[in-house]
């Protein structure tokens, strides 16, 4: 498909440079609503939509106001700490029971694996108005609504089914002979764990981290619930500016946001390739 | 050989083998058990106690019996086919009753519950509760035209508290109050079997004004409901005096001879004439329907039907709204799968059969969407979309349309198409591409020797292998659009919205907790099955990220 064989007759080369043309537009509808944000969060007026200064190139049409905005407004300011202070912690306490279990359920005799299992995965399944309708009423009789604790153990749980699955793939390829050529040569299980495992699944442990760090910094719907306003993260936040007050500060954030993604993607697109290289999936 | 044949196999201690190798087997299960049980006890107490806690309350309903305990028991004879209104003793058990929820401002919790169910009955409890405090006020002027004692708090307490808490309240009187609160309000044994009625009734004021306004019993004139409540025990047995000794034995003989005399009040009458539904059937059905500790109302209601005395009986056509939401929900999640899929095939076979290196680069057009947040990609279409947004200004700008023709394509169902499309498009190329990268390329090889166009090698040799992709990207594409809450809800506009946006009203505006919970409920059953599906295509081990 990807090359035309000389022979192609005409009505095949139309009908394989239309096919390229429709797979560029829905590349363009990918891709475009992301792109148009950038620019757009450097308009010089309050508006959403290209001024005709900006479109001709003018420097005037152009400016950092919003990006002030952002960084000097309360409001923003106190829902950025509110994200950072909450993905983080959730990520750990995901992170750390996901990766014991992963190791544990990747064990040749598990009791009743499936379902453990089908417990452990259905945060990502639920979806998340019922999972956050539940934890309200829930963690509103237990005196955790509306408070930090409640909102980070309510991302963990969300972000776990992540960290499990990453670090089950890596385990998948993980030859155990390693192991047991380790306890062979005297290395005790703690050590064995660490010297030998660990540096192995590192990437899986990383990318479930990530996953479940996005998880928990994007989370707008149960942090709405179970959040009380000093709880306001960054998406909330959003949320309600636009629903609210449209303010062209959104954009900006929304800029720096992609920017965010951008790194993540990367530092994952390399651990993919870090992992495969190890295992020798590819080459290279 | 024979002699081994009889042995047991042993290790090097002697244990059998087969005892020890159990051990071992068991050892390695207690390890892998230890390794999970950690997060399986973080997510069973997070998560999933919440979602059990969420079906509880769709059934749950203790707050009718709770609040109207009296008036639940009287109910149980009334026969609710009669079409008359139940007796006097519902009335009076009912005064009591709504005489105790209002002084703890429980009625108004107990009229917005059953007004889900019968519209007009949050009235009545409103409007009544504030009346009923004056409904045995009739029973009170003529007690104490009887006797000036039966003013006085401290005759109360000596007729009815118990010697225990005379003691103890008179110890605590004379320390200092401030530092700890009354001892909590005791009846004496005597009054409990003598005067059963009055007793509890009095208990009731005693512990409510203890509690909701920190008086003390010794120095507060009880309500006009005790005194109801003696009027009626004396009535019943006149000979309740004698239970008693002294002064209150010489009083209570004095009443009891006395209340065959007094004019009755007419409680019924009272009720009617504060709000006019206690005079009609339907307002004891429904208090009847709604007695026991659970529902299925709310389920009821969550399919447009409702309980009544007659049974299950679908709502009046103007009132029907969930029905047509799951539909519309589900109509919606369709449309999405399909422009998903249609958007989806082309890009996955596209990516599927380039070389690495450039396949490897388009994904990334791929995955940036899918790594950006969903609030960014939300707000980016309430930009392009909106009347004054970029498409609207491009159309213009090329004439495709007037300035004044410009498209409405935001807050309705074009809108949340569009841009759940753009989100769910992902989750549908992504299964696709991995289903698409394991069929072998001889197969379309071959057809075409054999003489297939292209069209039919396609169609007849390619597509049938890509199947399991697309079910699989078309189901998970599906549940998720399914539970979707906050696109949606931001650029739906009324028309787009979906059932999860009435779960979230019901939640935070209406707080109909429970019907919330029963349109939850539903919602996650249907995503259950949605998923079973995909477990039995794709499996649950199988599913991979990025």
């Amino acid at each position: 498909m990807s090359s035309l064989p000389p022979y192609a007759s005409t009505g095949q080369r139309v009908w394989h440079y239309s096919y390229l043309a429709i797979c560029a537009a829905i590349f363009f509808f990918l891709i475009f609503p992301i792109i148009v944000i950038l620019p757009l969060s450097f308009n010089a007026e309050n508006f959403f939509t290209f001024t005709p200064a900006m479109l001709a190139l003018d420097p005037e049409g152009y400016s950092l106001k919003h990006y002030y905005d952002f960084f000097t407004n309360p409001d923003w300011q106190q829902a950025l700490k509110n994200s950072v202070m909450i993905a983080p912690v959730a990520t750990i306490l995901a992170t750390s029971f996901g990766t014991l279990a992963a190791i544990g359920l990747s064990q040749s005799h598990v009791p009743y694996k499936p379902a453990i299992m089908a417990v452990l995965i259905s945060p990502m399944i639920v979806p998340l108005i019922i999972s956050a309708a539940g934890m309200y009423f829930f963690y509103s009789r237990i005196g955790l609504q509306g408070t930090y604790w409640g909102v980070v153990m309510a991302h963990a749980a969300l972000g776990t089914p992540f960290v499990i699955i990453t670090v089950t793939a890596t385990l998948v390829g993980f030859d155990r002979s390693l192991v047991r050529a380790a306890a062979n040569l005297g290395a005790n299980p703690v050590t064995t764990f660490f010297k030998i495992q660990m540096p192995l699944i590192v990437p899986g442990v990383v990318s479930g981290a990530l996953f479940a760090f996005i998880t928990s910094f994007d989370e707008v719907v149960v942090v709405l619930f179970l959040g009380s306003a000093a709880q306001k993260t960054l998406p909330w936040q959003m949320f309600t500016g636009l629903r609210e007050q449209i303010s062209p500060t959104i954009l900006a954030v929304a800029s720096l946001m992609v920017a965010i993604s951008i790194v993540l993607l990367t530092i994952l697109e390399l651990l993919r390739r870090r992992s495969e290289r190890l295992r020798g999936l590819s080459p290279g | 050989m024979s002699e081994t044949a009889d042995q047991l196999l042993t290790t090097k201690d002697g244990k059998p083998l087969k005892a020890a190798l159990a051990k071992a087997l068991r050892r390695d299960k207690l390890r892998a058990l230890a390794l999970i049980a950690p997060l399986l006890i973080f997510v069973l107490l997070t998560f999933v106690a919440p979602i059990v806690d969420m079906l509880f309350r769709s059934v749950e309903n203790d707050i009718v019996s709770e609040t109207l305990p009296r008036t639940v028991i009287e109910l149980q004879d009334w026969d609710a086919e009669s079409g008359v209104v139940p007796g006097d003793a519902t009335y009076n058990a009912l005064h009591y009753d709504l005489m105790i929820a209002a002084e703890k401002k429980k009625h108004t919790q107990l009229g917005t519950r059953l007004n889900y169910e019968e519209t007009g009955i949050s009235s009545a409890f409103r409007k009544t509760g504030r009346r009923v405090d004056d409904f045995g006020e009739g029973y009170t002027d003529q007690f104490v035209a009887l006797n000036e004692a039966w003013e006085a708090p401290a005759t109360w307490v000596d007729l009815l508290a118990s010697p225990d808490w005379v003691k103890s309240q008179a110890t605590w009187a004379a320390g200092d109050q401030k530092a700890t609160a009354e001892p909590s309000f005791v009846i004496n044994d005597t009054a409990r079997k003598a005067l059963p009625q009055t007793s509890e009734i009095y208990g009731a004021f005693a512990r409510t004004i203890q509690v909701e306004d920190q008086d003390s019993p010794t120095e507060e004139e009880p309500w006009n409901a005790v005194y109801s409540a003696l009027y009626e025990d004396l009535t019943a047995n006149p000979a309740a005096a004698d239970a008693f000794s002294g002064a209150n034995e010489a009083l209570l003989s004095e009443a009891a001879a006395a209340v065959a005399t007094f004019t009755p009040v007419d409680i019924k009458a009272l009720f009617v004439k504060a709000d006019k539904d206690w005079g009609e059937p339907s307002i004891w059905q429904t208090i009847k329907t709604f007695a026991p500790a659970y529902t299925s109302g709310y389920f009821l209601n969550s399919v447009d039907a409702q309980l009544t005395a007659d049974g299950v009986q679908m709502k009046p056509e103007d009132e029907r709204i969930y029905l047509f939401l799951f539909g519309r929900t589900l109509m919606l999640s369709m449309a999405i799968t399909i422009s998903c899929l249609l958007l989806g095939y082309p890009i996955a076979f596209l990516l599927a059969h380039l070389p690495l290196r450039t396949s490897n680069l388009l994904m990334i057009l791929v995955l940036l969407p899918f790594w950006t947040s969903l609030l960014v990609r939300t707000s980016a279409w309430k930009v392009l979309l909106q009347q004054q947004g970029v498409i609207n200004d491009f159309l213009v700008w090329i004439g495709v349309i007037s300035d004044a023709g410009r498209l409405v394509m935001i807050n309705n169902q074009t809108g949340t198409i569009i841009a759940m499309t753009h989100i769910l498009l992902p989750f549908m190329i992504l299964p696709l591409f991995s289903v698409m990268k394991t069929i072998s390329p001889n197969y379309v090889r071959a057809a075409k020797s054999l003489g297939a166009t292209n069209w039919t090698a396609f169609w007849r040799v390619y597509f049938p292998q890509s199947v399991p992709g697309i079910g699989a990207g078309a189901v998970l594409a599906f549940i998720l659009s399914i539970g979707y809450y906050i696109t949606p809800e931001l650029v739906g506009g009324t028309s787009g919205i979906f059932i999860s946006n009435r779960i979230a009203y019901h939640i935070s505006s209406s707080l109909n907790w429970g019907l919330a919970a029963a349109l939850g409920t539903m919602l996650l059953a249907a995503v259950m099955i949605l998923f079973l599906v995909y477990d039995r295509i794709v499996g649950i081990d199988n599913v991979k990220l990025g």
